[in-house]
């Protein structure tokens, strides 16, 4: 355990001090500019799928961005922090869920779901939170797993909300500014990716983030030197639930159906770790490279190898590049520059 | 062409995975337009849970679509099948559909297989008004009410009030009149819909529950489950389950020598050949739901043929060796779509669904009606009891008298035995 | 008797059968997580592979599906020191083993699992030996041979590796592994060395653990996913790198899961187990029989 530790400190040593640099010379962040191109990008997107008219390019494009906002969210607290969790398809079952009750009580539609998902979760995310108070490390993740399985279980008896049965929402067909359904959930998707990927990188810049890496570095020296990692690991577990449930929030409109089995995928669970490792965790632009890779080549495959190949090529893929770009491609990228 | 090849079909799928790839990428357009087909878009489980019966399913369609071809093709185009593996993930269900209707522009959409699936098709089929034949939903359209879904499946509208009926009539068959009933259904959709009929038809018949739970599909140990049936002394057992499980609660009622009057329900697992060759005489006498059994009551024009096509290409797709559960009735779903095209003479949604919603249909499972949702008007849930198995070999389930037709009264075959386990 | 108490004393004593095939999958992650800090979250992926070898090479051969599951073993055994070769190449040695070694174990399970289904399809296999159908009955008590058989070959493989940990050389320095490598390097034994042959120990364990599962189940490629949460509870609750911990804890878990079963009905008893789970790792994260670190 010690020994672990001490490596620790000597890569936080390491690696701390060129990426410090430039965070020195450069105190202001460009919040406003990330900001301004992170709204253009995705308006130019808008822009471009409509001029290709072709709805598909919503529903790939819908795909994708909920795996950036998986993604972003898991790498705030493990990425940053250093806490794996294994529970995403919890977390984001328990946003679609939010969703579907808030529907089923109050008719309420999509927007305030999103909300109100994003509330419950982030308590849920909270609650881990003070798991971190004692477990560390594989415990952590393991409790994140039986979290999710908890929560499957209830979800599953809970016969209002369908049960086992799932829930059906049917969805208007037109919804007006926009020209399909299929637009209206890409634009929403798309809104929640870029404040997902803005809050991250804000927290990556800030000091929050910086406390966090302490954390995951050496957790013990950072609490010896005066970090407040209870106050910083609660924040890191609140906001990545928080945003694994608005991932989720959409899902049951997007779907027009859900059950327990689909919301509790292992497949969010698994590209919630994914993409983040390939992409290179700890930085926030690393999970929307993986995101894009890998929810893109999912989504190619799906509708072009189709068969169980294509899984196949992504758990080698998996393989190949955590073995050969350990610090994922961003990390790749910047070793050679 | 009598015989497909592995490699022929190999060549067609692939040629439908390049037909739909290349119309993104711009590079085989020649192609797909050249013999301007008839395409048929869907996606369906090759791998994943639900993967064995999509791939039966899969199968049918293939041996359909070569059937037709062989004989000139619909309306003088040949069919050509453009699908996609959803990989059991519903998620991925929105966005093959709209690649399949958008990209791809096929002329006509299927269904995948299995409610869980069908359901998220729905919005984007409903969207683009097209009429959308499924296979093996179960009231996938009672919460949309689309006007242009149809679904081939024998549980009929109703659910609730029909899918037991005929269990409750072989129950009826016993020579005391049955008292009590436990109830066990795994957490999915078509078995708590299963369960709830069980459910609704013994409270209606004055049979008291003594067992009315739920477990999860993760279930390992089935024996509790068993055991706490028993204890309530049942003179029924209901049970409504899937295949990894029904195979756990037959073994358990074998092992504590369960031997209620009626053990089954609406287990589903036994209606496949992996399952009767592993389990062999423990089946007998068990009563179960199922949609084709080999008897004379049920020899419809052309079954026995397509069958015999099915099963000399099964062991090479490594799919259900028999094929007496879905693919029949895939084959007819196929054979629905073809008998309407015909008649209608062109491809035009809105005439197809009208003369779906008119016309009866003649297919390798029978004739039959759509009623105003789309289902088949006349729900035809038939009840089976294993009798005179001996050992595990599978010919016998290709022959009359294996699976003896017990309800509904029109296609009944045999006399019920009883009680379970007292044959084994 | 009590009818109750019948019921309490059947799902006790089928209790302890399910945590004996429990006990089976857990054994072999007690050796590479519990005590060399190997995350494999592909061990219930390699029980099913082992599964499927069993089930293939018993039907073709005629044997019995536990003789072959611990005649393969030694296959597996070599497949093991493979896995561990590349995981160390490129993971330990850098010192990368917690993230990016979980992500290396995540792609092997997948792969292992797709690959299955790719090769053998997605059907259900199985192999039932012929005891598999024979129940013995001790006054109220049922004793279904399909779970006695499995649970028997576990604690015998469990008694015979806590055999080997304690008394032999090699042994010793695999516990000496989990404790201090450094220490182990001064004794000049090279920790690599041992850490490799005890990883291999821990797949040829799923191998056998694959054996058990056949006869209790048939097994199709993913059946090993329902494992994964309860292998990796049954280490934690029985301390990580404890073999007795680990039966005591797959045992507890069958019970807990089938006396709720039996009196509160199947589908709490995942939430039942599990939950106790949560609230194990959250007062006494050591686990229930671990010493503090």
């Amino acid at each position: 355990m010690s020994a672990a530790g001490e490596r620790g400190v000597e890569a936080a040593v390491g690696l701390g001090a060129p990426r410090a640099a430039p965070k020195l010379l450069a105190p202001s962040p460009h919040h406003a500019l990330f900001w301004l191109g992170a709204v253009l990008l995705g308006a130019a997107l808008v822009v471009g799928l409509r001029l290709i008219g072709n709805e598909y390019g919503y529903f790939a494009g819908y795909f994708i961005l909920q795996y950036i906002v998986l993604s972003s969210a898991w790498n705030i607290l493990g990425g940053y922090a250093g806490y794996v969790n294994f529970g995403a398809a919890g977390f984001m079952a328990a946003g679609a869920y939010t969703a579907i009750a808030l529907r089923k009580a109050f008719g309420l539609d999509l927007l305030p779901g999103i909300v109100a998902a994003g509330f419950v979760t982030g308590l849920l995310g909270l609650g881990t939170g003070y798991l971190t108070l004692r477990l560390r490390g594989v415990f952590f993740s393991i409790a994140t797993l039986c979290l999710a399985v908890v929560l499957q279980t209830l979800i599953v008896n809970w016969d209002y909300v369908g049960g086992s049965r799932g829930a059906y929402i049917v969805r208007p067909r037109e919804v007006p500014p926009f020209v399909s359904y299929g637009e209206y959930m890409f634009v929403v998707m798309l809104m929640l990716a870029i404040l997902a990927v803005g809050i991250s990188r804000t927290v990556e810049l800030s000091r929050l983030g910086r406390g966090l890496q302490a954390i995951r570095d050496n957790e013990r020296a950072a609490e010896a030197v005066g970090v407040p990692t209870l106050r910083l690991k609660l924040i890191a577990t609140t906001l990545c639930g928080v945003l694994m449930g608005v991932a989720g929030a959409p899902l049951p409109y997007y779907s027009g159906y859900l059950n327990p089995e689909a919301a509790f995928s292992l497949a969010y669970a698994v590209n919630a770790i994914a993409m983040p490792l390939i992409g290179g965790a700890g930085s926030w632009l690393g999970p929307v490279i993986g995101a894009v890779l890998l929810g893109g080549l999912q989504q190619a495959a799906t509708v072009t190898i189709s068969s169980a190949l294509n899984l196949w090529i992504v758990g080698w893929m998996l393989v190949i590049f955590v073995a050969l770009f350990p610090r994922g491609i961003i990390g790749w990228f910047r070793r050679r520059a | 062409m009598d015989h497909l090849t592995r490699r022929q079909f190999g060549r067609l799928s692939l040629a439908a995975a390049i037909a739909g790839a290349g119309q993104v990428a711009g590079v085989f357009p020649a192609l797909a337009q050249s013999a301007n087909p008839i395409r048929i878009g869907f996606a369906m489980a090759l791998s994943g849970g639900l993967a064995g019966n999509g791939r039966a399913t899969l199968l049918a369609y293939q041996i359909w679509a070569q059937e037709v071809n062989a004989r000139g093709g619909i309306l003088g185009r040949p069919v050509q099948l453009v699908f996609y593996d959803d990989q059991t993930q519903p998620g991925l269900v929105p966005g093959i559909y709209t690649k399949l209707l958008d990209v791809d522009k096929v002329d006509i959409v299927t269904s995948p297989y299995a409610t869980a699936m069908i359901a998220p098709a729905m919005p984007v089929v409903m969207q683009r008004n097209v009429t959308f034949l499924t296979i093996f939903g179960a009231g996938v359209n009672e919460a949309f009410k689309y006007d242009r879904h149809f679904n081939v499946n024998v549980v009929g509208d109703n659910m609730k009030e029909t899918y037991a009926t005929g269990y409750f009539e072989v129950a009826a068959m016993l020579p005391a009149p049955p008292r009590s009933i436990a109830i066990a259904a795994v957490d999915n959709e078509f078995a708590q819909k299963a369960a709830e009929s069980a459910r609704y038809h013994a409270k209606k018949r004055g049979i008291r529950i003594v067992y009315d739970r739920s477990y999860p599909p993760s279930t390992v140990d089935f024996t509790p489950i068993i055991r706490a049936m028993q204890s309530g002394r049942p003179d029924l057992v209901f049970i409504a389950s899937y295949p990894p499980d029904s195979s756990g609660l037959v073994r358990a009622a074998n092992e504590l020598r369960f031997t209620p009057a009626i053990f089954g329900g609406g287990l589903v697992g036994p209606q496949l050949a992996s399952f009767q060759s592993q389990f062999g005489p423990l089946l007998n006498n068990l009563v179960t739901w199922d949609v084709y059994s080999p008897e004379p009551t049920m020899d419809f024009p052309g079954v026995a043929t397509f069958l015999q096509k099915y099963r000399e290409l099964a062991p090479r797709e490594q799919t259900d060796l028999l094929g007496n559960y879905i693919p029949p009735y895939a084959y007819a779903q196929m054979q629905t779509l073809e008998q309407t095209l015909t008649r209608i003479g062109k491809i035009d949604q809105a005439a197809m669904a009208a003369d779906m919603h008119a016309q009866e249909f003649d297919t390798i499972v029978g004739k039959f009606r759509f009623s105003a949702l789309g289902e088949w008007a006349e729900p035809r849930n038939l009840f089976v009891q294993f009798q005179g198995i001996t050992d595990n070999e599978l010919e016998r389930y290709k022959r009359p008298g294996a699976k003896v037709i017990l309800a509904p009264a029109s296609l009944k075959s045999g006399s019920l035995r009883t009680p379970y386990g007292a044959a084994g | 008797m009590d009818p109750d108490l019948v019921l309490l004393l059947n799902g006790i004593v089928s209790g302890l059968l399910l945590g004996g095939l429990y006990a089976a999958a857990a054994t072999g992650l007690a050796v590479s997580f519990g005590m060399l800090d190997i995350v494999n979250i592909a061990h219930p992926a390699l029980m099913v592979m082992g599964a499927f070898s069993v089930v293939l090479i018993g039907t073709a051969l005629g044997l019995d599906p536990l003789l072959v599951a611990v005649l393969q073993a030694p296959l597996f055994y070599l497949l093991g020191i493979l896995i561990y070769g590349v995981y160390h190449h490129f993971f330990e040695k850098r010192g990368e083993e917690a993230l990016q070694g979980l992500a290396f174990f995540f792609g092997v399970m997948f792969i292992i699992e797709v690959g299955l289904v790719m090769a053998f399809g997605p059907e259900q296999r199985f192999l039932d030996p012929p005891y598999a159908f024979i129940t013995w009955r001790i006054g109220e008590i049922d004793l279904p041979l399909r779970m006695l058989a499995p649970a028997l070959l576990a604690l015998a493989a469990l008694g015979a590796l806590h055999l080997y940990l304690k008394r032999s050389f090699t042994g010793l320095a695999v516990a000496a592994v989990a404790q201090d490598a450094e220490a182990l390097r001064l004794m000049a034994v090279n920790p690599v060395r041992i850490k490799r042959l005890a990883f291999g120990l821990s797949v040829a364990l799923a191998s056998i653990a694959g054996g058990a599962l056949v006869v209790v189940q048939p097994v199709d490629p993913s059946s090993g996913q329902i494992f994964i949460g309860r292998v990796f509870a049954i280490c934690i609750m029985g301390g990580m790198a404890s073999l007795p911990g680990c039966l005591t804890a797959a045992l507890l878990f069958g019970v807990v899961e089938n006396v709720t079963a039996t009196f509160y009905g199947p589908s709490w008893s995942p939430a039942v187990a599990f939950g106790w789970l949560l609230l194990v790792l959250a007062f006494r994260p050591q686990g229930l029989f671990g010493r503090m670190a």
